[in-house]
């Protein structure tokens, strides 16, 4: 008997390790190219040696990505683009999700099932429609004193950022943690002489710490990795971001090892992240998030 | 405190949603000097005539057949074998969920390289096969490009379901494993009359996004085989970026979203069906 449970969880560990490996083996195999020159890639690609870092191993195919492709811009609007989406995400969402859950609105059942119906609609279906509005929407900029009216909002920053800060799915994540937390520690605070915007800075957000980091990640990894919108919108160099750049390898005769290098350079940055996160996010969704 | 949220999603899915409706029956395209006309039908009419629209109906229908039951399966292993807590579990969850943190553009950049006929992938199969596997040109070969962005598709993204799984599983009271061992089940039974029934909306909720997913089907296509070769991998969206962005012809495109949006709907609307809540 006993000997049968050791044997059954040594044969559960080994079908847990087979599956890492395969879940593993093409992101090390891209890791370790990264730092290889081409010819010695191909070499090695029928040995174990594909997974190892020997040989002729240095940095020189990221040097050659920073020559090939403005990089260090790409990455710098990517950092930015997301940081914006996410601040803004998480305080307008949140907010939607308090008034929702806290105070007394008229219609509230029908914003809240209005909310929630956008998400049966795929992004794939609105953005050839989008496109084309945002070229409509008027756009005003401060030049020096004046401000200057222009039409269209293609190849900017916004547009790669305004339309994906409100999210039905962030409001739902906010609303179900938000019901969670009780009302009295509120009424409590209104008895103090505390307004709404009081309650939701000082007592609800500070007991969200969760939800928070849920929808943080979840409003990051979309805009970190998306490429079909900045492809339709965006055409100005220096306003590209990460994922347009693979582009730039295919022009001419392409390199893998620098392929490699600069996929390594735009997913290393999110991988540590993820790591850094890694227990609250997984943990969240587990215990508390996607349970519809 | 509504209002921000709430004319965000107006102004960027709701206007674009009646927008997209709107324009799928006009002249409009991206640029252009004319006046936006009405045309009635014409877009749809053209639609259902082009055979290369029917070619990316039935790539998308193989892809979602074979993805759907694979990847929800497969996510569900993953998330029973890191279920129980055990020395290492955070690794496993960390190491299964890498591809999902991954971009699917990078992921499509990285497998077009080990999909190459002198790539890892045909490597391996030799190795393993000793030398009796002589691995296809998978994506230049009509018969294997679709299979092959359906292996790397899963492998992207079922770390994502594993985690919806795993919500699932968490949920199930330990009261009813613990009732069920006095009873003397078996692992099977355990699974089918304890964990199965238990699992019901998480079912439903794994089963409608990856349809969704499958049906949406464009980064990969974009980035490893642009629907080639002969069509064997076009999609329904990639045929409406095509003609929306590369054409500028945001009418036809409209078209194209609309019919996907009405397939999107009926087929959630039979899998709502079908998974009812039985009384």
């Amino acid at each position: 008997m006993k000997n049968q449970l050791l044997l059954r969880s040594a044969g559960a560990m080994l079908v847990r390790i087979l599956f890492a490996v395969v879940a593993a083996f093409p992101i090390v195999f891209m890791l370790v190219s990264s730092l290889k020159p081409d010819q010695q890639i191909f070499g090695d690609m029928s040995s174990l040696a594909a997974f190892l870092p020997i040989g002729n191993i240095s940095f020189d195919n990221y040097a050659a990505v920073f020559d090939r492709v403005p990089a260090a811009r790409f990455l710098l609007n990517s950092v930015g683009v997301s940081a914006v989406t996410v601040i803004l995400g998480i305080f307008v969402n949140s907010l939607c999700a308090f008034a929702l859950s806290r105070m007394q609105v008229r219609g509230k059942k029908i914003v809240f099932t209005a909310i929630l119906a956008t998400l049966i609609v795929p992004f794939q279906t609105l953005a050839l429609p989008l496109v084309w509005w945002v070229n409509q929407l008027p756009y005003f900029e401060l030049n020096g004193f004046s401000l200057e009216f222009s039409k269209g909002w293609l190849d900017t920053y916004q547009v790669q950022i305004i339309p994906f800060i409100a999210n039905a799915f962030s409001v739902y994540l906010f609303h179900q943690y938000f019901e969670s937390i009780p009302k009295e520690l509120d009424e409590a605070a209104r008895i103090d002489g505390a307004g709404w915007f009081k309650i939701y800075r000082q007592v609800v957000m500070p007991l969200s710490g969760p939800a928070t980091a849920t929808v943080a990640i979840l409003t990051f990894l979309p805009a970190w990795n998306s490429y079909l919108w900045p492809l339709m919108v965006v055409q100005s160099e220096e306003l590209r971001p990460v994922m347009i750049g693979i582009q730039y390898f295919f022009q001419l005769n392409v390199s893998w090892g620098e392929v490699m290098a600069y996929a390594s350079l735009i997913t290393v940055p999110v991988v540590v992240l993820f790591i850094a996160f890694q227990r609250s996010f997984v943990n969240s969704i587990a215990s508390s998030g996607v349970k519809g | 405190m509504i209002a921000p949220a709430a004319v965000l999603l107006l102004a960027f899915i709701f206007i674009p949603a009646i927008l997209g409706f709107g324009l799928a029956f006009t002249n409009a395209r991206l640029i252009s000097p004319r006046p936006v006309e009405f045309v009635g039908v014409d877009n749809f009419a053209r639609l259902f005539t082009d055979p290369t629209f029917y070619r990316a109906l039935l790539n998308v229908a193989y892809f979602t057949v074979v993805i759907v039951p694979v990847q929800s399966g497969l996510a569900l292993v993953m998330a029973l074998l890191i279920n129980k807590k055990f020395r290492g579990v955070n690794f496993f969850r960390t190491v299964y969920f890498l591809p999902v943190v991954t971009s699917m553009v990078v992921v499509s950049l990285l497998w077009l390289f080990m999909y190459r006929k002198d790539g890892l992938i045909n490597e391996i199969l030799a190795a393993v096969s000793f030398g009796l596997i002589d691995g296809p040109d998978w994506l230049g070969d009509p018969n294997t490009a679709m299979p092959a962005i359906i292996i790397l598709s899963i492998w992207q993204a079922a770390g994502f379901h594993m985690i919806i799984w795993l919500a699932g599983l968490q949920g199930i009271s330990g009261e009813l494993y613990e009732a069920s061992q006095l009873d003397g089940t078996s692992r099977w039974q355990q699974f089918r009359y304890v964990t199965w029934p238990g699992l019901f909306h998480t079912r439903s909720l794994v089963l409608v996004t990856i349809t969704i997913q499958a049906l949406g089907l464009f980064d990969q296509i974009s980035v490893m085989t642009q629907g080639g070769p002969m069509d064997s991998t076009t999609t329904i969206i990639y045929e409406a970026v095509q003609s929306g962005y590369r054409q500028q012809e945001t009418s036809y495109a409209s078209a194209i979203s609309l019919v996907f949006f009405v397939l999107v709907l009926i087929v959630s609307a039979v899998q709502r069906y079908l998974t009812r809540e039985k009384d």
